[in-house]
């Protein structure tokens, strides 16, 4: 069986790899390009731990077809800290102590962020739904979203300031 | 002499009997006495009991100190999750 | 918002670094996606590993032909149970029930001659890819001989139950029995004259309640990589609770020795218990051995499902006799548990803890430990003890209810405190239960007037909390830094705590304390990080290894000082001459390691022990429920979980652990079980339908920690991880109850039920 090559942009570099039919964009990212902060948790689009922005929407990269990242752009956890700084969202779910065993940590902060680029000053339900979609086991999400209202306030003040 | 009592796991080897007054001044020592009575019941308390020494858990712990008016009740090893 | 309440006489002055709330040291890892779990690893050359799983829930192995598989271009190996060294049921080996258990694990890993539920490996294929791997899986022919399941506890207890074992005749009892069974255990645990407890009772309640099967439900699936090399030396990779534990299980399995075998512990997304074992690694192990090549083996959420070990399901009767005063004079509990394929559920511990926040002078509990067509089951937080709990605590409340007595009024009149004997036997002491009762009681939640058509319930919890072997190693660096090693996995933030224990006894900020989680190879022994054991154990080794720094660096001191060491003290950091006539300034950590080969060699030292005295811990949890008249489903709106934590070395990840316990309860009571069809195959065995809590699901949860200090932990650390789990099943049920008005003895509580419930009260 041979394999389609597909380009995309990861993290605003320039990505290619080859697939396999069945691949899916988790995969690629994972074993192609070495990409190992998504996770699989479940294969099957329901924990969320394989997060990634595609085009701008936030999708579970385990239901993505890697062929259908052709000609797209993904943003993945790789990409949150910029030249070596971390963004708020990572700062403040570390000052929270957001995360016990981290699994489910970069798909959240990738959720996370997705959630206050539409919306810079969500409610705590507004979060908490938003965020359903991102299974826990270890923290009870208490201290998640203490820490996403955390830093959409700080952000909402850098935005401010600035 | 250190008063042992022991529960329903240790009845095989004691006939049913739950309470006793034992030599020892380590838990190595205990045993050896209860083995001595009972034999067998050494080992089987080795392997799979824990000593409640005056209300401490000592587990796999032969040379833990033991009272001479020390308070032991043996309970199952314990494990975690 | 969680809070910590401190016992006026904790010594809690003059602390620098523990209490405190630093950033975990291994966080930039974390949150950048760098830290490397069990499947981010690879090895140059590998295979991929899948195993072939039985599709029956109880049948025999009639033959195995592999011979199709083999021989598909790209397959490198092929194995079934019968490639193992056979571990045969009358062969006496070497430490009595440990072999036995032993032999379990090894027929767990992979079939022999039966399989014992769905999803039991039958082989194995090491393969140079995914696809071609799974193709040989469905080249392997395996002829199974189909034979009646039972999963249900009490249907696998009857005389007629389907066998699952020939050998299993139940331990325990006054007679050994003549025939085999599925009952492996009875345990009992008595005191006091029942009858005459009963009969003095002015008020009885009785009540048969029922747990399902549930899963850890850790979000990373079981991975590990593994390479056998041609000189018989072994590396294996895994994501696990302890790497010592995955050495020793590899070795017993596959017949090798231990000091062939090196565990990197990798990091871990989630144990709970469920990963105290081994089910991948001898497997993968054997594949690398056979095919040369190392193997890669990561499981799917399916099989994570199917074949690791849940908790057991269980049926929990209760009848209890008090006195109009709320006195309680006599207590009858009996449990019967799900085993799975193989001996060993926790219902021994779950009959220790049944009534162990109550001082009962009259009481008898049995347990039975019953194996079932169901994977074998593993630990889960607590093992045995939220069951047994949810039970007595509903029949508790039951009695309060009859008697008119608030939730907590009722246990504090048969609380148990220091000097009382525990329902498992040693007298307590320097408990904080009554602490924790008190916590509740003053707290916000506890004072706060429910909301129309709302229900609180209430339930507290008991657990041991355990000691155990850990190595612990610290180092100076030249600069004054150091280094703190350990054999701990890190599931929850340990290596903060580590640090922080380390920085407090050496005087350095915590920044300068590095925490390493070493291979087995490069650290001494260490029993696996669970039973809440780490910060207790392992932080004891972590201490006495500093201090054996502090007064190694007191002795260079000294020299340089040309004073006895007897007149050096370490202060905040510095070593302090304490003979004034040498008018000596004081001298850094950092100083002093600077010139330390000069003065005498590397500063270093490690400490191995096997710690005792573990203290129990106690929890007083509070529920406030909305249950929805249309469709039964339940919201928890407000949750606050008091916690006797001893001291909390790390308040956050105390607070963490509490909350997490918490939400895993609460999935336990509302929403999570393995529900099987009428083949014995899970039905559930997937994310969606086996549904655990998610972000919306949960208010904030409030965590009181209260420190009742363990004298025997330096720093007063008693157990926190475990705990949190026990109350949650019964204080949801229990808020259930006062919300519709109707007992639910059933878990889960899903809304099909609940609606049934309320819809039968009505009509």
């Amino acid at each position: 069986m041979s394999k389609t090559h597909v380009t995309t942009t990861v993290n605003g570099d320039p990505a290619e790899f080859l697939v396999s039919p069945r691949m899916t964009l988790l995969d690629a990212l994972r074993d192609e390009l070495g990409l190992t902060g998504a996770k699989e948790g479940c294969g099957s689009g329901d924990c969320g731990a394989c997060s990634v922005v595609l085009d701008g929407r936030l999708v579970c990269s385990c239901l993505v077809l890697a062929a259908e990242a052709e000609g797209c752009r993904i943003e993945t956890i790789e990409g949150m800290a910029q030249g070596g700084q971390l963004h708020p969202l990572q700062q403040k779910f570390l000052e929270h102590a957001a995360l016990q065993c981290g699994f489910c940590t970069p798909g959240l902060l990738v959720a996370s962020k997705a959630l206050l680029d539409v919306n810079p000053d969500p409610t705590e339900t507004e979060v908490r739904y938003w965020l359903a979609g991102n299974l826990c086991r270890c923290t009870g999400y208490d201290k998640i979203i203490r820490a996403v209202m955390d830093a959409a306030a700080e952000l909402r003040q850098e935005r401010t300031a600035a | 002499m250190a008063h042992v009592v022991v529960g329903s796991e240790c009845w095989p080897f004691t006939g049913g009997a739950s309470a006793f007054e034992v030599e020892g001044a380590t838990v190595r020592e205990v045993i050896a006495s209860l083995d001595a009575r009972f034999p067998g019941l050494g080992a089987f308390v080795d392997r799979k009991m824990a000593f409640a020494i005056d209300g401490e858990i000592h587990q796999d712990a032969w040379f833990s100190p033991v009272g001479a008016d020390s308070e032991i009740y043996l309970i199952p090893k314990i494990g975690g999750g | 918002m969680s809070e910590t309440l401190e016992k006026p006489a904790a010594p809690a002055s003059g602390l620098n670094v523990v209490g405190t709330r630093p950033i975990r040291p291994d966080g930039a890892d974390k949150v950048t996606g760098r830290a490397a779990y069990g499947a981010d690893f690879n090895m140059p050359g590998q295979l991929v590993g899948k195993i072939l799983r039985s599709p029956h829930a109880h049948a025999r192995i009639v033959s195995i032909d592999t011979s199709k598989a083999k021989a598909l271009p790209g397959v490198k190996a092929v194995i079934t149970g019968a490639d193992f060294p056979p571990f045969l049921a009358d062969e006496l080996i070497e430490g009595g029930e440990a072999a036995s258990s032993m032999r379990d694990l090894a027929w767990n890993v992979m079939a022999r001659a039966k399989v014992l539920y769905e999803g039991h490996a039958v082989a194995a294929v090491a393969a140079i890819s995914n696809d071609i791997a799974e193709e040989a899986l469905s080249r392997i022919v395996v002829k199974y001989e189909t034979l009646p399941h039972v999963i249900d506890v009490e249907a696998a207890m009857a005389a007629d139950a389907p066998l699952l074992h020939d050998h299993i005749f139940t331990a325990g009892v006054e007679t050994k029995p003549d025939k085999p069974s599925n009952i492996a255990q009875r345990h009992r645990f008595a005191r006091g004259d029942l009858a005459e407890g009963f009969a003095a009772a002015d008020v009885i309640v009785e009540g048969r309640y029922t747990t399902k099967a549930t899963h850890q439900g850790y979000i990373e699936p079981h991975a590990c990589v593994c390479a056998w090399g041609e000189d018989g030396r072994c590396d294996v990779w895994a994501s696990s609770q302890g790497a010592f534990m995955v050495r020793t299980y590899c070795a017993k399995v596959l017949g090798v020795e231990i000091s062939d075998i090196r565990v990197t512990p990798a990091e871990i997304g989630g144990g709970f218990g469920g990963k105290t074992t081994v089910y991948l690694e001898p497997v993968a192990l054997l594949l690398s051995r056979t095919s040369g090549f190392p193997v890669k083996m990561v499981m799917s959420r399916e099989e994570v499902f199917r074949a690791t070990g849940p908790t057991s399901g269980g049926v929990i009767l209760v009848k209890l006799g008090a006195k109009s005063d709320g006195t309680i004079v006599a207590a009858e509990v009996e449990l019967k548990y799900q085993a799975g394929a193989f001996p060993g559920s926790p219902v021994g511990p779950g009959a220790m803890t049944a009534l162990a926040c109550y001082d009962i002078p009259n009481f008898l509990i049995t347990g039975w430990d019953v194996v079932t067509n169901t994977p074998k089951v593993a630990a889960y937080r607590a093992p045995g003890a939220p069951i047994s709990a949810f039970g007595v605590e509903s029949a508790v409340d039951e009695l309060a209810l009859k008697l008119g007595l608030d939730a907590i009024a009722i246990r504090e009149k048969n609380a148990v405190k220091d000097g009382v004997k525990a329902a498992y036997g040693p007298t307590y002491r320097d408990i904080g239960y009554l602490e924790t009762l008190a916590a509740i009681k003053d707290s916000d939640h506890w004072k706060t007037a429910l909301k129309p058509g709302q229900g609180r319930g209430l339930a507290v919890g008991f657990w041991f909390n355990v000691g155990g072997e850990s190595t612990a190693a610290v180092h100076l660096g030249e600069d004054g830094s150091a280094v703190v090693v350990t054999g701990s996995p890190d599931i929850g933030g340990s290596r903060a705590s580590m640090a922080m224990m380390a920085a407090e006894i050496l005087g350095l900020p915590v920044e300068r304390v590095r925490p390493m989680v070493a291979d087995t190879a490069s650290i001494g022994y260490s029993m696996l990080t669970g039973g809440s054991r780490t910060t207790f154990a392992t932080g004891m080794a972590v201490v006495q290894a500093a201090e054996k720094v502090v007064a190694e660096l007191c002795a260079r001191a000294a020299k340089l000082w040309d004073v006895p060491v007897t007149a050096v003290e370490w202060r905040n950091g510095q070593a302090v001459c304490l003979d004034a006539a040498k008018d000596a300034k004081p001298m850094s950590l950092a100083t002093l390691a600077a010139q330390s080969a000069r003065t005498g060699g590397p500063i270093s030292a490690q400490v191995a022990l096997n710690a005792q005295g573990a203290g129990p811990g106690f929890g007083v949890h509070l529920c406030d429920v909305e249950v929805d008249a249309e469709t039964g489903a339940v919201s928890v709106v407000r949750y606050t979980a008091a916690q006797d934590v001893g001291r909390a070395i790390h308040p956050s990840y105390v607070e963490g652990q509490v909350q997490g316990g918490v939400a895993q309860g609460v999935g336990w009571a509302l929403n999570e079980e393995y529900i099987f069809d009428a083949n014995g195959k899970m039905e559930n065995a997937g994310f969606l339908d086996y549904r655990m809590p998610v972000a919306s699901d949960l208010p904030m949860i409030d965590a009181i920690l209260v420190e009742v200090p363990n004298p025997r932990h330096p720093f007063g650390a008693k157990g926190v991880g475990e705990v949190p789990i026990v109350p949650p099943l019964a204080a949801v049920a229990n808020a259930v109850r006062g919300a519709i008005g109707v007992r639910m003895p059933d878990l889960p509580l899903s809304p099909p039920k609940v609606l049934a419930a309320m819809d039968g009260k009505a009509g």
